[in-house]
């Protein structure tokens, strides 16, 4: 049975909306003006450090960030 | 014991649950005293059990005239950008079109699409782009609006939204997936928005 609703083209695509949402978000702020522009993009950088566990003991961590080299 | 007790609680509660169900903006005070009382002839020592809605606070009364004046709390994940704040009228770029929001409007849940929201507080009108979201309006004109990212259109670059525009027009001819399509697609209706924002 097709769908009854009618969805959002990006739902339509397998998207869902937290990252439709964060695309527009990140589209923003990247017209804005300087220094707007590095205030938002300084704001929003992310740094991850995942580890998987092993045996009750978490193994090496892997780091991901948005500054290389940390 | 136990196990007629259980068969009391489904016993009263269907006879009574379609006639009990009361609106969801009405102070939830109604316990169902015929189940209390059977409830205390078979466990007269135990309290009766609570339901989700004992817990709940009740929701902030409807006024009965219309306040003056609309309540904004327009928030977004790093700042509070108003809090509290109360002004004459909002209008919400809502996925069904611009949206006025007056005190009293009728509580609605409204998605909203990458446009202009502007507050209305007198002569003062302040604009902001807002890239998406969602606006809460509650019964006692309260309006509380999210977004991921709202910025005034001061601080939006043109000849950046220009190039946006027609990177993503090419992007969205030349795009295979579904998903390139989307995101393309995504990009176009953005700096579009945009580019209205700006010029008009």
């Amino acid at each position: 049975m097709a769908s009854s609703a009618a969805v959002p083209f990006w739902r339509a695509a397998g998207m869902t909306y937290i990252t439709y949402s964060n695309i527009c978000a990140n589209l923003v702020r990247n017209c804005l003006k300087e220094p707007f522009k590095a205030e938002a993009l300084s704001r929003e950088k992310v740094h991850f450090s995942i580890s998987k566990w092993a045996d009750g003991k978490p193994e090496k961590p892997i780091l991901r960030s948005d500054t290389p080299g940390v | 014991m136990f196990r007629q007790a259980s068969r009391l609680v489904s016993r009263s509660i269907t006879a009574k649950s379609a006639l009990n169900r009361a609106f969801s903006t009405e102070v939830p005070s109604t316990i169902d005293s015929s189940f209390v009382e059977a409830w205390k002839k078979v466990a007269p020592n135990m309290d009766p059990p609570q339901t989700p809605s004992s817990f709940m606070k009740p929701r902030p009364s409807t006024a009965s005239s219309i306040p003056t004046k609309l309540t904004v709390n327009f928030v977004l994940p790093y700042a509070s950008e108003l809090s509290g704040k109360e002004v004459d009228m909002v209008i919400i770029p809502a996925t069904t079109g611009q949206m006025g929001v007056l005190p009293g409007h009728v509580p609605t849940i409204a998605e909203l699409k990458p446009g202009i929201m502007s507050v209305h507080e007198g002569t003062d009108i302040k604009k902001y782009f807002v890239s998406s979201g969602f606006a809460f309006l509650h019964a006692n004109s309260v309006a509380d609006i999210i977004a991921v990212e709202a910025v005034p259109l001061e601080n939006i670059d043109a000849s950046q939204v220009q190039k946006g525009l027609a990177e993503f027009t090419q992007k969205l001819a030349s795009a295979t997936t579904d998903l390139e399509k989307a995101e393309a697609q995504i990009g176009v209706e953005v700096h579009s928005a945009m580019n209205a924002a700006l010029s008009g």
